[in-house]
C-alpha cells in the first residue's frame, strides 16, 4: 500500500507567459500508515504535489502510483483537506459528514449513523444539527476530518489545514490529529511552512525548496510520541530543519 | 429622530398630498386621500364595468406568475450551463449582450405581430422580462462557485450529476435567487406595462388605463398603490424565504 511518487514533474505557463517549474522530478516513497510532512516556504509547490496526488492535477511528466494503480484523476482512495472553504455551508455538520457516503449511494440510515461514529471520533457529536459559520475554525476542520475518515479512505492529504487557526487551537488540533491517526492508522500527508508544526506531527519531513520546487532533504524523526516542544531533542530537531531551510533560502537568494 | 424619519415621512407626504388637493380643489387633476381611500376599502366593488381591485390584481399576479415562471425554467437551466460550458458561454454571451439591454417594453410591437393581442403576447413579455436578470444571475452564480467546494466532491467521487446536484446548485442559490428576485420586479413591472396596451381587457395595468379614460384619478393612484403594495409583498416573501433557507450567505469560510 506504498505511494510513490515517480519523477514527478509540473510546469505552468504564467500570465507574463514565462514557463514556471512547480515541481522538478520529485521522488518519494510514501510509506503505508506514515504521517510524512512536506515543509517548504510557500511557492515552492506543496499544494501542487498534493493535488498531483489526489489527482485533482496531472503532472507534465512522471506519475504518481498508489498500491499499483496509477492516479490519472480524482481518487476516492485519498481524502483532501483543505485549509479553507473545507466545508459545505449550506449543510449542517452532520450532513457535511455523511457527504461522501451520500455521492457513494449508501443509504440515509446507515451514513447517517457512520457520520455520528466520525463525529463522536473527532469529540463534536454534540454539533452535528450545527451550520459551518457556527463553529469555529478548529471545529470546522475536525469536521473535515470526520467527512475524510468517513468514507475510509486510505490516504490523508492535508493542505496547511491549521494554517489559519490562533496558536492554542493549532496545538490542541495537532494532538487530536495524532490521537485519530493512532485510532484509525490512515497514511497522512500533511503540508505545513511551520517548522514547529512539522517537527510536532511527522514520522518523516520533506523539506523542499523553491523554484524549481525541489526535494531539499528527507528526514526521519524517531522523536518518541508524544513530543514535548520544549525537551532538550525537540529544540535540536528543530534547529537542524530550521538550518537547513536557512541554507537553502540563502542560496536561493544568489 | 432621523431614526424615526422613516415613519413620519409617509404622513407627511401624505398630509401634503392632501393639503394641495384642497387647494387645487380638482379630482380630475388631484383627488383627496379619502377618495382613494375609499376606493381602496372597497377592493371587491366593481369599478364601472371593469371588474373590482381585487379581480384585476389577481389576473395581474396570475399572468406575472405565469410569465415569471415560464422565464425561471429556461433561464436556470441556461444558465447553469452557461456557467459550466465554457463554449457555450462563448457563443451565446454576444447575444445576450445585445438583447440584455433592450427594456422589455420595446418587445411590445414584436410580441403583437407575433402572438396577436391578448395572454400570448403579455405572457412574452413577461418572459422577456423575467428571463435576463434569471439567466445572468446564474451564469454569475455557477461561474463563482468555490473551487474547494468543487473539488472536495470530486475527491469523494461525485458524478457529474452530482456534482452538479449536491454543490454546484446548492452553492449558486443565493446570487439565483437575486436572480429570482430581480426578474420578479422587473417582470411585475412588465406585466402593468403590457396591460395597458389597447385590446386588453383586464389586469391593474388595464384598470389604471381605463379610469384614465374615464377621468377617475382616485381609481388611478388606488390602482397604483395596490401595484406597488403587491410588488412589495412578493420581494418580502422571497427575501423571508432567503432569509430561512440561504441564511448562510455571507458565512462561507
Ligand atoms: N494553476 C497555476 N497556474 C500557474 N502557476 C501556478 C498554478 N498553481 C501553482 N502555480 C505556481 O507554482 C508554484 C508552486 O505553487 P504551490 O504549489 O501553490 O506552492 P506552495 O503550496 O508550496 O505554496 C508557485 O510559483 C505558483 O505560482
Ligand atoms: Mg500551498
Amino acid at each position: 500500500m506504498t505511494l510513490k511518487i515517480d519523477h514527478v514533474s509540473r510546469e505552468f505557463v504564467s500570465n507574463a507567459g514565462e514557463l514556471v517549474t512547480a515541481l522538478d522530478n520529485i521522488e518519494l516513497v510514501i510509506e503505508d500508515q506514515e504521517f510524512i510532512c512536506f515543509l517548504g516556504p510557500s511557492g515552492c509547490g506543496k499544494t501542487t504535489l498534493l493535488r498531483i496526488i489526489a489527482g485533482l492535477d496531472t503532472a507534465t511528466s512522471g506519475r504518481v502510483v498508489h498500491d499499483d494503480h496509477e492516479i490519472c484523476a480524482p481518487d476516492p482512495k485519498m481524502a483532501m483537506i483543505f485549509q479553507e472553504y473545507s466545508l459545505y455551508p449550506w449543510r449542517n455538520v452532520l450532513e457535511n459528514v455523511a457527504f461522501g457516503l451520500e455521492l457513494r449511494g449508501i443509504d440515509r440510515d446507515t451514513r447517517i449513523k457512520e457520520a455520528e461514529r466520525y463525529l463522536d471520533l473527532v469529540g463534536l457529536e454534540d454539533f452535528s444539527r450545527s451550520f459551518p459559520y457556527e463553529l469555529s475554525g478548529g471545529m470546522r476542520q475536525r469536521v473535515a476530518v470526520a467527512r475524510a475518515l468517513a468514507v475510509d479512505p486510505a490516504v490523508l492529504l492535508m493542505d496547511e489545514p491549521f494554517g489559519a487557526l490562533d496558536a492554542q487551537s493549532r496545538n490542541m488540533m495537532q494532538k487530536e490529529l495524532l490521537d485519530i491517526w493512532n485510532k484509525t492508522k490512515k497514511t497522512i500527508v500533511f503540508v505545513t511552512h511551520s517548522v514547529d508544526e512539522a517537527v510536532f506531527l511527522a514520522d518523516r519531513i520533506v523539506v523542499f525548496t523553491p523554484r524549481p520546487g525541489r526535494i531539499r532533504e528527507n528526514i526521519p524523526l524517531n522523536l518518541p510520541r508524544p513530543r514535548e516542544r520544549t525537551s532538550a531533542e525537540f529544540a535540536s530537531i528543530r534547529r537542524h530543519v530550521l538550518d537547513l531551510i536557512d541554507e537553502t533560502s540563502k542560496s536561493g537568494k544568489v | 429622530m432621523k431614526k424615526n424619519l422613516k415613519y413620519f415621512l409617509p404622513i407627511i407626504v401624505i398630509f401634503c398630498w392632501e393639503v394641495i388637493a384642497i387647494v387645487v380643489n380638482n379630482e380630475f387633476i388631484l383627488p383627496r386621500v379619502e377618495s382613494v381611500l375609499a376606493i381602496l376599502a372597497e377592493p371587491l366593488k366593481d369599478l364601472f364595468g371593469s371588474g373590482s381591485l381585487l379581480e384585476n390584481a389577481y389576473m395581474s399576479i396570475y399572468r406575472v406568475v405565469t410569465g415569471f415562471l415560464l422565464g425561471a425554467c429556461v433561464a436556470i437551466p441556461l444558465g447553469i450551463l452557461m456557467g459550466r460550458v465554457e463554449w457555450l458561454d462563448d457563443a451565446i454571451d454576444p447575444i445576450l449582450q445585445v438583447l440584455r439591454p433592450i427594456p422589455p417594453i420595446a418587445w411590445i410591437p414584436l410580441a403583437l405581430a407575433w402572438f396577436k393581442i391578448g395572454f400570448g403576447s403579455i405572457l412574452f413579455i413577461i418572459f422577456i422580462g423575467a428571463f435576463f436578470p434569471i439567466l445572468v444571475n446564474s451564469i454569475d452564480g455557477v461561474k463563482r462557485v468555490n473551487r474547494t467546494w468543487i473539488e472536495t466532491a470530486q475527491i469523494f467521487g461525485a458524478s457529474n450529476l452530482q456534482l452538479l446536484i449536491k454543490v454546484i446548485v446548492p452553492a449558486a442559490l443565493p446570487t439565483i435567487w437575486t436572480g429570482l428576485r430581480v426578474g420578479f420586479g422587473v417582470a411585475w413591472m412588465s406585466v402593468v406595462a403590457a396591460e395597458m396596451l389597447p385590446g386588453t381587457t383586464s389586469g391593474l395595468g388595464y384598470l389604471i388605463m381605463y379610469a384614465y379614460n374615464f377621468g377617475q384619478i382616485q381609481v388611478i393612484i388606488a390602482g397604483m398603490i395596490v401595484i406597488g403594495l403587491i410588488g412589495l409583498c412578493i420581494d418580502f416573501l422571497l427575501r423571508q424565504v432567503e432569509r430561512r433557507k440561504l441564511h448562510w450567505q455571507g458565512m462561507e469560510r
